[in-house]
């Protein structure tokens, strides 16, 4: 009997993955959107698209210190969904299309029960929620690289890093195979980084080699003052980057652009 | 009132038209590759369900055997029966995989995972397939001709008012078991 209900409590083991990205390894080379494009059958955008009716479920922003040129220094932030531990995409969503995991801590979007009407993408500060604005095709052939662990989203819906909800399935697979209760696995873009700037791991876990590097002082997260508690950290040891991460449009917001 | 019965009257035969004709307008047959007795395998050849339908290393399951699974044993007639020969004489020796038609395939968005639900859960195959391991033939295959789906998704019965437990794999069927259970997998358990 009680070994039944400590049974029960272990396969009730909840994760809460979060991710440390290290901006000062990251070399900008764009390997991770590649690789989360490729992972999760994104279709090759049509040539009517423009920047904003396109997506990139991971994006690599470039980001300039706003200093006189010679002393201008450059870094490359990837920016995904930051799988808020309080959502506001959730909140506003009419439909209950999106859900906090509460057994993995990664917030959902099922894009079957999604009816587009871009609620969440108003509501997500971190720009992470992309619309499907045309159906997706891929070229003759091109279906063969198609990842069958991930199914193709329809024209008319909103989607956003799961996290690589595919290699979670299959890292689920694998754990209740060899019968333990161990979920891990490297989402697409982490595997992808050539500089290994990129790390998951399972905050709830305190053993977890992710906490040593969360308690670095280096070790901040974006937009922090909004409450929306994200489980996406970022690492720099330069001033003027970790600034980025509260800045807000009234005090410069021209790093994009500001060549 | 002699209208009102001919309008009941009306009704009924409209609804019973409805019930009996609609699942041969919906449901399309199709006949498989090659027939299979799942009888004798278990029963003669005393083989396991997991002796063909087997898990990977990985946890990934295997599903429908591929045709090496066969060869293994039939590289050469070992019975007598017609259905064996043109298994040996059509598929095995030119090296031309059978191409089963699954009953209880499912969508694409579907994720279902046998490691879970055999290894970790311990459900037997017949919870959700059924006596399908004892039968001596295969049925032929039914699909809806609106959704594409197998008839198995949805279940034999079209009301789907008196079926057996192991009937219909909906998503209400699944979530039926998992609340009995207390089993919470969340959308993109099951979702992908």
């Amino acid at each position: 009997m009680a070994a039944g209900a400590n049974e029960m409590k272990k396969t009730n083991r909840k994760y809460r993955y979060g991710m440390v990205i290290d901006l000062d390894a990251c070399t900008g080379c764009g390997a991770c959107m590649v690789a989360c494009a490729a992972e999760n059958n994104l279709a090759p955008a049509p040539a009517k698209v423009t920047d904003r009716t396109s997506i990139t479920l991971m994006r690599v922003f470039q980001v300039k210190e706003p200093a006189p040129m010679p002393a201008r220094k450059t870094a490359f932030v990837p920016m995904m969904c930051m799988q808020c531990d309080d959502p506001p995409c959730e909140h506003v969503c009419p439909q209950q299309a999106v859900e906090l995991d509460p057994r993995t801590g990664i917030v959902d979007q099922m894009v079957q029960r999604c009816f587009g009407c871009r609620y969440c993408m108003a509501a997500c500060p971190f720009h992470a929620r992309y619309f499907n604005w045309f159906d997706p095709e891929w070229p003759a052939g091109m279906e063969q690289t198609l990842n069958p662990a991930v199914a193709p989203r329809m024209r008319g819906v909103v989607e956003k890093c799961d996290l690589c909800h595919g290699r979670f399935h299959e890292a689920q697979d694998r754990a209740a195979m060899e019968g333990s209760d161990n979920i891990t696995y490297q989402p697409a873009c982490a595997e992808a980084c050539p500089a290994q700037a990129i790390r998951i791991g399972d905050l709830n876990n305190p053993d977890d080699p992710i906490q040593v590097q969360i308690g670095k002082p280096e070790t901040f997260q974006f937009l922090v003052k909004l409450g929306t508690k994200p489980k996406m950290y970022y690492q720099s040891k330069h001033d003027w980057v970790k600034r980025l991460a509260e800045r807000d449009s009234a005090n410069g917001n021209s790093n994009r652009r500001d060549a | 009132m002699r209208s009102a019965i001919f309008f009941l009257t009306g009704v009924a035969m409209m609804l019973l038209g409805g019930w009996v004709g609609l699942p041969k307008v919906l449901y399309k047959q199709q006949a498989q590759p090659l027939d299979f007795s799942h009888k004798a395998h278990v029963v003669k050849a005393e083989m396991d369900c997991t002796g063909c339908h087997d898990f990977r290393e990985d946890g990934s399951f295997a599903g429908v055997p591929k045709l090496d699974n066969c060869a293994g044993c039939h590289a050469e007639p070992v019975g007598t029966t017609a259905n064996e020969k043109k298994l040996v004489e059509a598929h095995v020796t030119p090296e031309k995989e059978i191409g089963w038609l699954v009953y209880s395939k499912q969508p694409i968005n579907t994720r279902f995972s046998h490691a879970i639900h055999v290894k970790k859960a311990e459900l037997k195959c017949e919870r959700c397939h059924g006596e399908h391991g004892k039968t001596e033939t295969l049925r032929p295959y039914e699909y809806n001709v609106v959704s594409g789906y197998s008839r198995d998704i949805w279940g034999r019965s079209v009301s789907r008012l008196r079926r057996a437990s192991h009937e219909g794999m909906k998503m209400d069927d699944c979530m039926d078991c998992h609340k009995e259970k207390g089993a919470v997998a969340g959308c993109l358990g099951c979702h992908r």
